[in-house]
């Protein structure tokens, strides 16, 4: 009797709680893909139809028009050179800048180590906070100027320990062959080191590209009184708000709807602009990620362990 | 071993010590040329705005300078205490932060603990790959996506219509009621995957002898999770939740100012960081609007340091 149950608990147990793990991961698959792929189906779809409700998974009517008219808007256009030229620059610049700090916080001999650290360290947790930055932007005269994008973001704290604590598991060997050939701390940094951290230079190449094409709240203070510096991610966040204050986000007019006023009644709506819009930001991302996924998952557990 | 040498000689060169700092200096000339620019940067913009801080104890105004503003000591931060907004901001921040923290941490776990009972690797991949999707989308596009499904025509409405449930569409973003959750969904809803990366490494490292000793005892699947799994990826557990516990007032402004932004749920929705905004940049007070940023600050770096001080404690590394 007792055999016969044990048998029947092990071989029946197993593929319920198989099943049903695997229902609950396809529901978590669905919830996090469904409303993006929506927005994707009204993208694609025309607009009048769209009004009409009840677009799920396809389009209904297929058309490339909302696709057309965000890339005849002159703002959207500069939105969109704007949002790539700023995260490729970030990118350079911010991988470069913590790969350097890293590099030199990571030699056990540099005389400044512990200050060092301790004085990027700090500026993770103590931050004086958004009137005192507004001030100091615009005393530095970077208000509405495209180097407000690149320069106060820079030296990132964060990516430099993740950096630092990949060369530190370097072997020591690799460098010290390098000085015994009489290579300089510039030469070994950019022939020795450099080239052996690709993975974490590529988590922390990620992060800073995401972060950068991401954000809007630095457009939306220092930037927003001059079109020409305009991003996408504060162009979808000026829908949004318009959007939202409306009230009920399907029948108003937003400011994009009145600037199309003449298109209106052809067969554009604000929701499916912004729909299109959407995608436009976030494709680029979404391309990307899969393939680095294994960098950025070692990135994470590193930075964790040895924050 | 470098190092060690270096050390050494430091040591035992002792009169000569002073020329021999001078060399080492020397020494490692090209190391300063590459980290002092940067600290430059860091100094002008993360140090160099604490000055600023002297606004919140002056009657600031911009034309007259931080030296030419009268100073009025504390009586910012007097207002600020006894004004009813700003207690509701603080209550907002720290409830908004809290249901983050708790289901945040709790969804990844649980999903963490799921995931790794899948056996099929590329169905597993495929899950996780998925599940990071939503934390590469900025927060205005996770706002608009969240304000389309809770639209009054949006999926929610549909599909609670669908089921008999409701029969007239629930105004989701205009209830204050739901504000609070709508938050910390969409949080649980971008961060979930990317948060149980961390939980989901640790137990890769949980040494297999254990599951199987288990197995041999009788263990069932439940008793490997609840036993072997979940103390195994305890000490993750606390150090993320005492980390994040200073990060709390930092949590909570994209959401409530995306989609809070409107007059009826602003009295649940604004937080700190939105009530400095609405003050500084806004109205233009800006005395006031520092001392409600220092006011935050200083909570955050008290939590920060007591977190460090706690994950010291039990038996971590210290964060610092």
């Amino acid at each position: 009797m007792g055999k016969n149950n044990r048998i029947k608990r092990n071989s029946l147990e197993p593929v319920i709680f198989h099943t049903v793990n695997t229902l609950l991961m396809l529901i978590v698959v669905v919830v996090m893909l469904y409303p993006f792929w929506n927005t994707v189906a009204v993208s694609f779809n025309n607009a009048m139809d769209t009004l009409k409700g009840g677009i799920t998974l396809w389009p209904r009517k297929f058309t490339l028009y909302n696709y057309q008219t965000v890339f005849k808007n002159p703002l959207l256009i500069t939105a969109t050179i704007n949002s790539v030229l700023r995260t490729v620059l970030a990118t350079v610049t911010g991988v470069f800048a913590a790969a350097l700090v890293g590099y030199v916080l990571s030699r056990p001999e540099f005389l400044w180590r512990k200050f060092a650290t301790r004085y990027f360290l700090i500026t993770m947790y103590v931050s004086a906070g958004l009137i005192p930055n507004y001030f100091l932007i615009k005393d530095l005269n970077l208000l509405n100027n495209f180097l407000v994008y690149i320069l106060p973001g820079m030296v990132s704290a964060f990516n430099i320990i993740i950096i630092r604590s990949y060369m530190q598991s370097l072997p020591s060997s690799l460098s010290e062959a390098a000085f015994i050939d009489g290579a300089g701390h510039f030469r070994c940094f950019f022939q020795i080191i450099l080239p052996c951290c690709k993975p974490v230079l590529a988590t922390v190449a990620l992060w800073c590209a995401v972060g950068a094409w991401n954000s809007w709240f630095d457009t939306f203070i220092y930037c927003s009184s001059d079109d020409s510096l305009t991003t996408l991610q504060y162009e979808m966040m000026k829908m949004l708000s318009s959007a939202m204050q409306a009230g009920s986000q399907r029948s108003q007019l937003s400011i994009y709807g009145q600037q199309f006023k003449t298109v209106v009644t052809n067969t554009i709506t604000p929701q499916s602009m912004q729909a299109a819009v959407t995608v436009v930001a976030a494709v680029p991302i979404l391309c990307v990620y899969p393939f680095l996924q294994k960098y950025f998952v070692n990135g994470v557990t590193l930075g964790s362990v040895k924050g | 071993m470098n190092n060690g040498n270096i050390a050494l000689n430091r040591k035992t060169a002792g009169p000569l010590k002073h020329e021999n700092k001078w060399k080492e200096y020397k020494t490692q000339r090209d190391l300063f040329i590459m980290i002092i620019p940067c600290m430059i940067l860091t100094f002008i913009f993360s140090y160099w705005p604490l000055t600023g801080w002297i606004m919140a104890f002056e009657d600031f105004r911009p034309a007259k300078g931080y030296f030419g503003s009268p100073f009025v000591g504390l009586a910012q931060f007097e207002f600020l205490l006894k004004s009813p907004e700003f207690w509701k901001a603080f209550r907002n921040t720290v409830c908004m932060s809290i249901l983050n923290l708790t289901f945040g941490t709790f969804f990844a776990i649980a999903f963490a603990l799921l995931l790794n009972e899948i056996t099929h690797i590329s169905f597993k991949r495929f899950v996780q790959t998925v599940s990071y999707m939503p934390h590469f989308l900025s927060w205005v596009i996770v706002c608009s996506l969240i304000a389309n499904m809770l639209a009054s025509d949006g999926m929610v409405n549909n599909l609670l219509m669908a089921l008999g449930l409701i029969d007239k569409p629930i105004l989701w973003l205009g209830t204050p009621q739901y504000f609070w959750w709508i938050n910390t969904f969409s949080t649980v809803w971008k961060e979930t995957g990317w948060n149980s990366i961390i939980y989901i490494a640790a137990m890769t490292s949980i040494d297999p002898a254990l599951y199987e000793s288990c197995e041999i005892d009788g263990g069932s699947r439940y008793t490997k999770m609840w036993h072997i799994t979940l103390p195994g990826i305890r000490n993750t557990i606390m150090v993320l939740l005492i980390m994040n516990i200073g990060w709390l007032l930092n949590a909570s402004f994209e959401v409530p100012y995306l989609l809070g932004n409107r007059g009826l749920v602003l009295d649940v929705s604004q937080t700190i960081d939105i009530y400095v905004l609405k003050y500084g940049i806004n109205i233009g007070n800006y005395s006031l609007a520092t001392a409600a940023g220092i006011f935050k600050s200083v909570i955050s770096i008290v939590l920060v340091a007591g977190a460090n001080y706690m994950s010291g404690k039990i038996g971590e590394e210290s964060l610092l």
